[in-house]
């Protein structure tokens, strides 16, 4: 073998710790590129703390200071201490007054109050004449996780606001009753709650992705430049690329929906337009924030985790998973801005109270405010030339 | 009233003092020119000298730090979006969408400019174009001279007035380089101003008019023969044997500025003529080399360009 021959075969065999080296060299690039993407770098650190502090601090599983409408028809000192008792208990917040029992069921049906306690006309007189007349406590019971505990604290109380004004001595019996009602999901099937929900947590995960990769995607593929040469203009390509995807997703919020009557047996109580309408609203809204982010982001990751970082407190604190009643103010201001937090009540209140557009106002009128901020942000945002 | 009547019709673009900066960086400095309407411009000098970025300060792409100027008598600050309606611009990289196919890609740009029957133009393009029987290939699937073809057809679909080719047959066969150079020639005798970048000096001489930029200065323009003429180079063309080490002999000599092979001759070139002539006179007189005093060729007076650039601005 000549020396030549020997070199050749010893430059193709394995060099030693090859698999090791590759590797290496291989971790080096990665780490570079990751140092390099700012924003990757950050959601290692924010996603985390974020999770974090919003499990820790925003969520309540046994909620407290829920909003309650009081329709007062007597006003009475008994009446008085039945309520301060109630309040007592720290689980009710008294937020409204109301007069005719159609306020009242309004209330609960727009889901701007959890409960209501009906004092009836002529209350007192009954309890001193021992009829046991009854006093009505309803409750939103679309959230059973919600109404549950307070429901629960109603039992001790007729005793604690006795002991303040009726000293008959000891009553051989209770002088009054408590009677709940608890309204559109009696039976406390968390199925029903949870099915509506996720028909706006799912239109939301997708509907972000599909719009929030569209513009990052054209930047990448060098698409962009050619596009901007063109005679387009901002609001053009918003609408090109916004539109495809409310059709898809009105289709995919048909099939959960349709999924959930038939499989599940939630029923749809309310209008079919109106959800159909207003769900229609919501998908807009979201590939509307979709589409603002992907006309902030760099790249396609980056869009990824944006969309990652707002998804996640639309989960925590939309009151999808948890009581939104139950979180502290902060937390429900944050909430306040997601889209999810007012679809998720529109879609309950449709299909479990059957509401109709008069008890969705607030919401509504939200989604669409969320929806032209988006829209308004992207529109300035777009870049129209690539300095 | 529009800025076109302050300008000569037959002026395509004019432009004054146009510069621009990324983070810092001068990228185009003072640039100033003008291109006559249905004259094919070429605009040549090294990669990063700043072409392509004249190129989208052109047609409102980029926003010029300073200066201003008109293409096609409309301002290049105020009027980006009429530029846009008539000028046709092919980016350096192909920029159509890989995933659609030759006549969706035609279709959507002719729609975009609101072409009246959008099927028809594209049918007419993919015909002219000789793209007949690929109609439905995804344009992510051509070959590299097909690619460039569909752009060239895609940024003529709307009749633009003036066409900005940023270096159109980059990677392309000598074969489909000379279609595509037939193909401007026949669209600039339909009246069409081409401005085109390219680092390939046969193409430059298929131009009626060249500009030379490097480091962001403009540093010659004209047609070919004007700018050989005033590059004021002499130049000697070298055959014979052992040319390597006549060439490493001459490098750094006083009044040598360029030695370059060419093939089976050496150029040696040099600004000032008498230092260049007492420099080579001791190798004239050698039997085995050829002297001839020649003309520069386009190439030699670009690299003489470039190494000035590069002494007085970096």
């Amino acid at each position: 073998m000549s020396a030549i021959d020997a070199i050749r075969i010893g430059e193709a065999r394995e060099p030693r710790f090859g698999f090791w080296r590759r590797s290496y060299a291989m971790l080096v690039k990665e780490f570079i590129q990751l140092r390099r993407d700012r924003v990757s770098f950050a959601m290692i650190v924010m996603i985390p703390v974020m999770q974090l502090l919003l499990f820790g601090y925003a969520i309540n599983t046994t909620p407290r200071n829920l909003p309650t409408a009081v329709l007062t028809q007597e006003d009475s000192d008994l009446g008085r201490s039945i309520l301060k008792a109630m309040e007592n208990t720290a689980y009710f917040r008294f937020t409204r007054e109301v007069h005719t029992v159609e306020e009242f069921d309004n209330l609960l049906k727009s889901g701007k109050v959890l409960f209501g306690v009906e004092i009836p006309r002529g209350f007192e007189r009954a309890v001193r004449r021992g009829d046991k007349p009854a006093l009505l406590v309803a409750a939103d019971a679309t959230d059973p996780i919600a109404a549950g505990s307070a429901l629960g604290a109603l039992g001790p109380l007729v005793q604690t606001a006795l002991e303040h004004d009726l000293h008959t001595g000891d009553p051989p019996s209770m002088p009054f009753e408590i009677r709940t009602h608890a309204r559109y999901n009696p039976a406390a099937e968390s199925r029903l709650n949870i099915v509506p929900g996720l028909v706006g947590t799912i239109l939301t995960m997708t509907m972000l992705i599909f719009t929030a990769l569209s513009v990052t995607r054209e930047i990448e593929r060098g698409t962009m430049e050619s596009l901007l040469s063109m005679p387009i203009k901002p609001v053009e390509v918003m609408f090109g690329k916004i539109i495809p995807y409310v059709i898809v997703g009105f289709v995919q919020a048909s099939l959960i929906i349709g999924i959930g009557v038939l499989l599940f047996g939630v029923p749809i109580l309310g209008s079919m337009l109106l959800l159909a309408l207003l769900t229609t609203l919501f998908i807009t809204t979201n590939l509307s924030i979709g589409y603002t982010f992907s006309t902030i982001v760099q790249n396609q990751l980056q869009a990824m985790q944006l969309s990652m970082m707002f998804f996640l407190p639309s989960i925590l604190l939309s009151g999808f998973m948890f009581p939104f009643a139950g979180m502290p103010v902060w937390a429900q201001y944050i909430g306040e801005v997601l889209p999810l937090t007012h679809y998720i009540r529109i879609v309950r209140a449709i299909m479990l109270k059957g509401a109709v557009v008069q008890n969705l106002q607030y919401d509504t009128i939200a989604l669409i405010a969320l929806m032209l901020i988006a829209m308004t942000i992207a529109v300035t945002r777009f870049r129209r030339t690539l300095d | 009233m529009s800025t076109a009547s302050t300008n000569a019709p037959g002026i395509a673009i004019d432009v004054e003092g146009l510069s621009k900066s990324f983070s810092g960086r001068e990228v185009v400095h003072d640039l100033s020119m003008q291109v006559r309407r249905g004259s094919i411009y070429g605009f040549l000098g090294p990669n990063g000298s700043g072409k392509t970025t004249t190129i989208r300060m052109l047609c409102g792409l980029l926003t010029p730090d300073r200066g201003n100027g008109t293409c096609l008598g409309y301002d290049i600050r105020r009027d980006a979006d009429r530029i846009k309606r008539k000028v046709g611009y092919m980016t350096q990289r192909f920029s159509l969408y890989q995933d659609l196919s030759v006549r969706e890609n035609l279709e959507f740009v002719a729609r975009l400019y609101g072409l009246p029957d959008a099927r028809a133009a594209a049918r007419d393009m993919i015909a002219r174009i000789g793209l007949k029987g690929r109609e439905e290939q995804l344009a992510g699937n051509l070959s590299g001279g097909w690619k460039q073809r569909l752009a060239l057809g895609a940024c003529t679909l709307p009749n633009p007035q003036l066409l900005l080719l940023d270096e159109p047959t980059a990677g392309v066969d000598p074969k489909a380089r000379r279609d595509f150079w037939n193909e401007i020639h026949a669209l600039a005798a339909e009246g069409l101003t081409v401005l085109v970048s390219t680092h390939y000096m046969d193409e430059a001489e298929r131009c009626h008019e060249i500009a030379y930029i490097a480091y962001g200065h403009l540093l010659a323009h004209g047609t070919v023969d004007e700018v050989i003429a005033n590059s004021a180079l002499s130049t000697y063309t070298v055959t014979g044997d052992d040319l390597n080490g006549l060439s490493e002999q001459l490098t750094g000599k006083p009044g040598i500025d360029m030695v370059a092979p060419f093939g089976t001759s050496l150029h040696v070139s040099g600004r000032d003529k008498a230092a260049l002539e007492a420099s080579v006179a001791p190798y004239r007189a050698e039997a085995k080399w050829h002297w001839q005093e020649s003309e520069p060729s386009l190439e030699d007076v670009f690299i003489d360009l470039m190494g000035r650039a590069r002494d007085n601005f970096q």
